[in-house]
């Protein structure tokens, strides 16, 4: 897409939004380069959404820097929200209109004209694969379809830059995939990507770098296999026992591996060949309820670094 | 997806807002229009023709006119006033928290003050249009007396401003709907009722007369009968265009707040 200015496409540093006594985001810095799918990874309350609304040009910072697509947002909302595209936590769709009329009302926002409006919207509802249901009522279609629906208003006006608050929260597995491939799609034409999740999984198969978040501070950054090798072991064991709670659970695990961590459920053992960890607590007459051997994810990272796991 | 050439329609912020209302509204008009044809003739059919019967054989003439021709002005001015209501306090607590489509809104290039502009233009063209359907069935029940008369949809429009800009900004700012049924039970059917719409100001005592000039309504009835009979003086006139207009100035000025404050703050 045109109007490559040198540089990052999106720059901020030491940014702060403050509610009243309540400070949402606590100083963070970061750099998005053109043409990169960058995410912010945190529990609710992390500080995602004022972040994104922020980096949206919508809410104005309480203090530090912000450059968006070289725009000072202070004084160029406007022209710069008119390059953007937007994708809310919730759909904010007419749910009584039809889903071609949804995005041509959109489009009018940005002052494009009908007949170009028209064929965006004719082409949008092949990219999301909603052409079936242009003149369906929004409030007909399922959770997916209206996810979709919101992606291709966001896209209505040709944005440069995508911004994607928690895109498939909510959604059935197969909806999620669906949508992660649009966005690959969108990704390969040149869109940057900036998205917010506290799924892991969509955290490493989306971005190519992300930072996680944590009460309003970044806390790691980096792509997402540098952050796991960083922060994290090759595999994990999870261990369940048939106890009350497994803080109750009394054995000398930390034998067995470089790190542990009970959680009220499970308990996780940080280990290079989880298969090797299995064989030698058996041999040491250590008999769990049961016993898992996966790669380490983001979730351990989270854990590694905040002490807590970002889905409760 | 091939790129489409970035051509710009021109249109000013404000009026990309209100060609939302418009093109919503264009998907769901007929029953309201039904309505507004049906209302007014109903209303001067049952009490200006009905009841005008009762209060010609107790009383004769009111302020001057027959019955009917004094209470159809007041029809355009509780009706305007109405509209200016509804459009006001649910659709917009649903477009600022239920639905959110002004949040939508507010990440596209308009600013908080185009979305409330858009909204209250929107408003405006409603009870425009509405006050020209009333002043054609008011005039077809002969109830319209001067040329002044022709002023009615501008005076409907007015109303409903001075109606919906401090609702909108109230609603704005409202985290719930508790508190609209209060105001619509306690605030607009009172001010339906006893704004000298359906009587004269003169049926109350001198204590009370004072009381129901501080009405907005008042000034909103007062301001259409002036038009529909021509017969007014100019220092009353000005008065009620002037507290309609300070309604509508304060209510912009506090929706202007509150929607920044709820929509990008």
């Amino acid at each position: 897409m045109s109007n490559a200015t040198p540089g990052p496409i999106l720059e901020a540093r030491d940014l702060v939004k403050k509610f009243g006594d309540f400070v949402a985001v606590k100083g963070v810095s970061f750099a998005i380069e053109r043409g990169e799918s960058f995410g912010f990874l945190g529990p609710n309350g992390a500080g995602k959404t004022s972040t994104m609304r922020m980096i949206s040009a919508v809410s104005k910072p309480t203090s530090g820097s912000l450059s968006i697509l070289g725009l000072n947002p202070l004084t160029d909302g406007p022209e710069i929200r008119g390059r953007l595209g937007v994708v809310p936590q919730e759909d904010t769709l007419e749910l009584e209109l039809s889903v071609r009329l949804n995005l041509e009302m959109f489009g009018r926002y940005f002052d494009i004209p009908r007949q170009v409006l028209r064929e965006r919207a004719n082409e949008l509802l092949e990219f999301t694969q909603l052409a079936e249901r242009a003149n369906d009522k929004v409030d007909d279609l399922s959770g997916g379809m209206k996810r979709r629906l919101t992606i291709a208003r966001a896209l209505m006006n040709q944005p440069e830059l995508l911004i994607l608050d928690e895109p498939t929260t909510g959604l059935d597995p197969q909806a999620r995939h669906l949508l992660w491939e649009r966005l690959y799609r969108l990704k390969r034409e040149g869109v940057t990507l900036i998205i917010t999740t506290h799924y892991m999984d969509e955290a490493e198969q989306l971005c190519d770098r992300l930072v996680v978040m944590d009460h309003g501070s970044i806390v790691a950054e980096g792509p997402p296999r540098d952050l796991i090798a960083q922060h994290s072991t090759r595999e994990v064991v999870e261990l369940r026992f048939d106890v009350e709670s497994h803080d109750d659970v009394d054995l000398p695990l930390s034998n067995f591996a470089q790190r542990v961590e009970v959680l009220p459920d499970r308990i996780l053992l940080y280990v290079d060949e989880g298969d090797n960890t299995l064989r030698e607590l058996h041999t040491a007459g250590i008999v769990p309820a049961s016993a898992l051997v996966r790669r380490s994810s983001l979730e351990d990272v989270f854990l590694r670094l905040t002490g807590r796991t970002l889905v409760d | 997806m091939s790129l489409s050439p970035t051509v710009k329609a021109g249109a000013p912020a404000w009026l990309r807002s209100w060609h939302y209302h418009a093109t919503y509204y264009a998907q769901t008009w007929r029953g309201s229009l039904a309505s507004n044809i049906l209302f007014p003739i109903f209303f001067l059919a049952s009490l200006g023709v009905g009841v005008g019967h009762l209060v010609t054989a107790h009383t004769g003439v009111v302020q001057g006119q027959t019955y009917l021709h004094f209470i159809a002005p007041s029809i355009l001015a509780t009706t305007t006033m109405q509209l200016g209501e509804g459009e006001s306090l649910w659709p917009v607590l649903a477009a600022v928290k239920w639905i959110r489509s002004y949040h939508a809104a507010a990440a596209t290039p308009l600013e908080p003050e185009d979305i409330l502009f858009g909204k209250l233009s929107w408003v405006v063209t409603r009870a425009f249009v509405t006050g020209i359907i009333y002043t054609i069935v008011i005039g077809s029940f002969g109830a319209l007396e001067s040329w002044w008369s022709l002023t009615l949809p501008f005076i409907g429009a007015l109303i409903a401003l001075a109606f919906s800009a401090p609702l909108v900004a109230f609603a704005a700012r409202s985290q719930s709907d508790a508190p609209f049924s209060v105001i619509y039970r306690f605030a607009f059917v009172p001010m339906f009722l006893f704004s000298a719409t359906f009587y004269p100001i003169s049926a109350y005592p001198d204590y009370l007369r004072p009381l129901v000039q501080l009405v907005p309504l008042y000034h909103g009835v007062a301001l259409a009968r002036a038009a529909a009979y021509g017969n007014a003086s100019i220092g009353p006139v000005l008065c009620h265009v002037a507290v309609l207009a300070v309604m509508a100035a304060l209510g912009i000025a506090w929706g202007r707040r509150t929607m920044r404050r709820r929509l990008v703050d």
